[in-house]
């Protein structure tokens, strides 16, 4: 018998059915792995596992667990059940651990709950629980408030919450979507050394990592599952269109054509930059240059400060000191004090469209703004022209015109988005995460009108993003940044066949990749970045680099050029 | 925590200050003194009493009396009653405002977060409806309208309460007004915290919560009350001028003889050194309670501490 | 009840309240200050017009119910119009220069919060002989410090919205800025927040006039009328129970359009 059977299981809002019909089991100990694009259904079926689903939903079908009918159970059996048969790890740990109560606090009232032990020892189960999952100082975490944890922390305390009762099944929902890639790794990592002998069903977006993770892989498509096998012979040879779409739209780090290098004259230069905020440098001593025509990607982990960089260059927030230079004349100053012809050249677009749009404008006027304030003497009938014509570009009907940014789907909006920043035909576009929060085919798309721009009209793009496999496919060049430091530039080509910096290394290799055949690398890197406020001596990279010694302790190593790369590094790799 | 309720503290006596100048302004900036209607009093008379009472000095001179006054906890001579002094005045009237207003506020959080809670864990039931239709009517019904209701009908009607204040002793007199003071304030309290309950039931960490288990009874006491309070104490500040507002009504029409009462009367006769004094009093009050709360505040969500 | 609904329903009685408060003195054959001491606190009745009953001077209190609610209406309305002014700009200047000017204004606000307005306003009736303009500015100066906040707030939160800085990229002017892309979006919640200080506004000034320091004789409001009501509530408890009612039936109207609207954006904007 599974230790989970899942049968026929819909699961309907209103008219709306979200979960359609889905069948599946998992035994003891299996892992498994359910993939789909967002809305198709994965979390619902997975709080339904759990009798969590909100009370509007209607669900019917069969969950048995161990033999026990969950649809419908009573509360005292599904509580029986939670924490202490079937655990979960929910995606942001930010919001699933409670911000006013001490971690300890939230940790003891499991045991406690189920009567597993006693009040005197239960905090030492806590504490011994925090020790497991890695956490440093666990007598001190016991006190601690989640904010005051790195993103990483809180997963492993969420982890730890999920196991102290050590259940039978985990489940584990996009348990590192919030997370950089090498904690990413460190956690799923972790996943697999805490679990033993409990099953895992593990739900993500990320083919790769079910690749890496999971013996059986499970594919649904709105609301319904639309394939499922052993991981390996999915990924060989996936039976239904949908999984083959899904691969299809999930670029590799580790193999593809990488774009050639452009050479051609630089059309925007940065040397030097600075950025400070009150107590912390974001950005320190930052050089770089894009030519015409030529996507340069900016990568690394989160509060590298890539963001800060661009919006320095861009005149959103101070630059304490260096200068931009476009188009031959030098950008000073805030935003507001360039002269109107560099400021219609210089475009962004940014990662959360739903914000970067005016909720109370429709998309005709979004995207015809810029026009207004640049060509005020076009006709209006011109400029709905110029708008509509804009739309097609980026692969949107006239239908969506009339519409406000809240009637539109978040790949739709951040097209509304790129519409508004290409509608004056800027020279150069920042992109900041702007594909992050999209789903893989409208990833896909979105990318390709940006490709098409570029390759009509010569923009150049500034592309930062942390995912390095996005990164690998659209870009010519690559900025690895760290800490506010810029570590390796190089081609792509060069920098995915040959990276010199360990930071570099380190990041590729956490990448997972959508092939289970390809061996995934054990955690590649340790720790976590260390605080911007406070950075560490010598080289900023040396606490979790590999190859660190003394040198690298004392003495911060300059940018030099090694081979077709330039590398902060004592000891680059050959 | 100790850093941040230093922080309040330092904070709150600026605050202080500027709180009781601007009421000397205003009190001073008045037309019309006490005395204006003792008609036809002789100009040495008028100069004599102005001089004893410093009117004759500079008003920047007089600030600087009143304040050391002040803090030798001498608020000055009423110039109405006038074998009296100010702070005696309050003394002898503010325990019974005081027991009326903290006993309506201690009424309205009880019930108001008790109802509230209930009505966000029914959320969309018979009895969530009756509780949110209470707590509507609540807010919209006047104190000045319920008091003499609630006369007629618990008093008069039914003679379950003493309607009069004079003639009785014991707590059973501050049953209706308190009552009366506290029932607007439990439908607000109620409307807040069930919204704010709602609000924090729908979080993830609740999710998390009943992910792991919890029953009910623990998720609410042990994972939202807390986080579910905020916006509550936050109302604490408004409800306390509320209380203090609505005090003047009450004690008016039950005829309790509390601060409200003296200062619509001295209000009347311009007595304006007990006004002001009851300003003052009151203004401190507000702030020292401003204070508490703010404190509170902190201690309940680490996260403002750090800002 | 869903936002919608609410806001038409709650709309449509306060507008036939007010229609009423219009158009009803005008075609009843009394007056309100014609005294009658043959007719004192008679119930109400068709026979004679005394639709409300006549008042312990024999005035008709149909017609100064009317009368009531009208001076009830306005000083609200004018009184919140002041707050609306006063807090919208303090607000907006402070939320979007930010910084220094902004803590120090907010300081400010803070400040005037710990003063017992109720106390200042009362004195201020008395010093200044109830003058009737002095309400409205009275109850305007209580009530923007809530408005001057919740648009502050607003504004600040606005001003770092990423659409402010897309703007602000392709070179919209500031000004462009503060009245397309942060008013409208202010809008709601200002709109919101007047409904909600009407009925603060509307208790404040009954609560004045039932000290006897509101309006004067021989004109009226409701708090007044109730004021008067509960002197006779045992013999003739129309006197009380009418204007009451209808001063909680408005204060309810408006505390109920209030909330439908704010669903009613809530709805619109999904944060
Ligand atoms: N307005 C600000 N005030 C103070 N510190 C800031 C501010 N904005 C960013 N920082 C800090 O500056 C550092 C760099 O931040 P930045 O946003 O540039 O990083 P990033 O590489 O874009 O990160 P992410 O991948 O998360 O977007 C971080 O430590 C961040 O916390
Ligand atoms: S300089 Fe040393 S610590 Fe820094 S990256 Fe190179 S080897 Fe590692
Ligand atoms: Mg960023």
């Amino acid at each position: 018998m599974s230790l989970l059977d899942v049968q026929g299981l819909t699961i309907r809002y209103g008219d709306e059915t979200v979960v359609d019909g889905v069948n599946l089991f998992i035994d003891r100990g299996e892992s498994v792995g359910l993939v789909g694009e967002s809305g198709s259904g994965k979390s619902q079926s997975a709080l339904a596992i759990l009798g969590l689903l909100p009370r509007q939903a209607v669900a019917s079908g069969s969950i048995e667990f161990d033999g026990q009918q969950i649809l419908g159970a009573s509360d005292s059996v599904l509580n029986a059940l939670r924490a202490r048969r079937i655990g979960i790890v929910f995606q942001d740990p930010m919001q699933a651990l409670n911000p006013y109560l001490r971690i300890g606090a939230q940790l003891r009232q499991i045991p406690l709950t189920h009567k597993l032990r006693d009040k005197a020892e239960v905090d030492a189960r806590v504490v011994e629980m925090l020790a497991s999952v890695g956490l440093p100082d666990p007598q001190r975490q016991f006190r601690a408030y989640p904010h005051e944890l790195s993103g990483g922390m809180r997963q492993r305390v969420m982890l730890a919450s999920a196991l102290i009762a050590e259940p039978d099944l985990l489940i584990a929902d996009e348990p590192t979507t919030a997370l950089d890639v090498t904690v990413q790794a460190q956690i799923l990592d972790l996943l697999e050394d805490m679990r033993d002998n409990t099953a895992l069903l593990l739900i993500t977006h990320d083919l790769g990592i079910v690749a890496g993770h999971c013996e059986h892989t499970i594919v649904l498509d709105r609301g319904r599952l639309v394939e499922q096998g052993p991981t390996t012979s999915v990924f060989a040879a996936p039976s239904h269109a949908h999984t083959r779409a899904l691969l299809a739209a999930a670029p590799r780090v580790d193999r593809g054509d990488v774009p050639e290098a452009v050479t051609g004259s630089t059309i925007l230069s940065v040397g030097d930059a600075v950025v400070d905020y009150r107590d912390l440098q974001a950005v320190s001593k930052v050089s770089f240059s894009v030519k015409i025509g030529e996507t340069v990607a900016v990568v690394g982990e989160s509060g590298s400060g890539k963001s800060s960089l661009v919006r320095a260059m861009l005149g959103l927030v101070p630059m304490a000191s260096g200068r931009v230079v476009y188009a031959g004349s030098t950008l000073e100053g805030p935003v507001e004090d360039r002269a109107q012809s560099q400021r219609r050249d210089l475009q962004l677009v940014f990662q959360d469209p739903v914000s970067a749009l005016n909720p109370q404008m429709r998309v005709q006027t979004l995207v015809g703004e810029p026009l207004l304030v640049h060509e005020p003497q076009l006709s209006a009938a011109a400029r709905a022209e110029r708008v509509a014509a804009m739309l097609e570009r980026v692969g949107l009907s006239r239908k969506f015109l009339r519409r406000f940014p809240h009637e539109l789907s978040g790949g739709q909006a951040q097209r509304v988005a790129i519409a508004r920043a290409l509608i004056l035909g800027p020279r150069v576009l920042v992109c900041d995460e702007a594909v992050a929060a999209l789903d893989g085919s409208v990833r896909k798309q979105v990318l390709n009108v940006l490709r098409d721009v570029q390759a009509d009209t010569g923009l150049s793009i500034i592309f930062i993003s942390h995912d390095l496999a996005v990164v690998r496919s659209i870009s010519h060049r690559v900025l690895v940044m760290y800490l506010g430091r810029l570590v390796e530039m190089a081609d792509s080509e060069t920098l995915f066949a040959a990276p010199k910096h360990p930071y570099t290394r380190a990041l590729l290799d956490s990448v997972p990749v959508p092939d289970p055949v390809a061996m995934p690398k054990r955690a590649p890197l340790r720790g976590e970045v260390p605080s911007p406020v406070n950075p560490p001596s010598g080289c900023v990279f040396h606490p979790r680099c590999a190859k660190a010694d003394a040198r690298c302790g004392s003495k911060a190593p300059a940018l030099r050029d090694v081979e077709r790369t330039r590398v902060a590094c004592h000891y680059p790799n050959a | 925590m100790l850093r941040y309720t230093l922080l309040r503290i330092l904070g709150a006596i600026p605050t202080l200050l500027l709180v009781i100048a601007l009421a000397f302004l205003m009190v001073h900036a008045a037309p019309g003194g006490p005395f204006d209607d003792e008609r036809a009093l002789p100009a040495d008379v008028e100069a004599n009493i102005a001089a004893a009472y410093h009117l004759d000095e500079p008003l920047p001179q007089q600030f600087l009396r009143y304040m050391s006054g002040l803090l030798q906890g001498d608020l000055g001579p009423s110039y109405r009653y006038r074998d009296y002094t100010v702070a005696e005045l309050i003394g002898t009237a503010f325990p019974y405002s005081l027991k009326l207003g903290a006993l309506a506020m201690a009424l309205a959080l009880l019930l108001g977060v008790t109802a509230g809670t209930v009505a966000a864990l029914r959320q969309g039931t018979a009895l969530d409806k009756v509780v949110m239709g209470f707590s509507m009517t609540g807010i919209s019904i006047p104190v000045f309208v319920i008091a003499p209701v609630l006369v007629l009908f618990l008093a008069v009607k039914l003679q379950w309460l003493p309607a009069g204040w004079s003639g009785t002793t014991g707590m059973s007199r501050y049953l209706l007004p308190v009552i009366t003071l506290a029932l607007p304030q439990i439908a607000y309290i109620a409307r807040l915290t069930r919204a704010s309950m709602i609000d924090v039931l729908s979080r993830d960490f609740i999710r998390t919560a009943y992910a792991q288990g919890l029953g009910t009874v623990t998720v609410v006491r042990v994972h939202a009350l807390k986080p579910a309070m905020l916006p509550v104490l936050s109302y604490m500040g408004p409800a306390i001028a509320a209380i203090l507002t609505g005090s003047v009504v009450v004690e008016e029409i039950f005829g309790i003889p509390g601060l409200g009462q003296f200062f619509v009367r001295g209000a009347l006769n311009r007595d304006y050194t007990l006004v002001l004094g009851i300003v003052v009093f009151y203004a401190s009050l507000i702030v020292f309670l401003n204070l508490l709360v703010d404190i509170l505040y902190g201690a309940i969500d680490p996260r403002v501490r750090y800002q | 009840m869903s936002g919608n609904r609410s806001i038409r329903v709650t709309a449509g009685i306060l507008l036939a309240v007010a229609i009423a408060a219009l158009v009803g003195p005008w075609i009843s054959p009394h007056d309100y200050a014609t005294t009658n001491l043959e007719n004192i606190l008679s119930a109400p009745a068709l026979s004679n017009m005394h639709l409300f009953g006549t008042d312990d001077l024999g005035r008709d209190l149909f017609v100064r119910t009317m009368l009531g609610i009208r001076v009830t209406l306005l000083v609200a309305i004018v009184a919140s119009l002041v707050s609306l002014v006063i807090g919208v700009t303090y607000g907006a200047i402070a939320g979007f220069v930010g910084g220094r000017v902004d803590a120090a204004m907010m300081r400010f606000v803070d400040t005037l919060y710990a003063l017992p307005f109720i106390f200042f306003v009362i004195l201020l009736m008395v010093a200044f002989e109830r003058n009737f303009l002095l309400i409205f500015v009275a109850i305007g100066a209580i009530n923007w410090l809530d408005m001057a906040r919740i648009v502050r707030g607003q504004t600040l939160s606005l001003r770092e919205r990423e659409f402010v800085e897309a703007a602000r990229l392709t070179g919209v002017s500031t000004l462009r800025i503060v009245f397309r892309h942060i008013a409208p979006n202010l809008v709601g919640i200002v709109v919101v927040y007047v409904t909600l200080t009407i009925p603060q506004a509307i208790l404040v000034e009954s609560f004045l006039s039932f000290l006897g320091l509101g309006i004067q004789e021989p004109q009226t409001s409701l708090g007044a009328l109730v004021d008067a009501g509960v002197k006779h509530m045992e013999g003739a408890s129309w006197s009380l129970l009418i204007p009451a009612t209808l001063l909680a039936l408005i204060l309810l109207c408006f505390n109920f359009l209030g909330d439908g609207l704010r669903d009613f954006f809530d709805a619109r904007h999904p944060s």
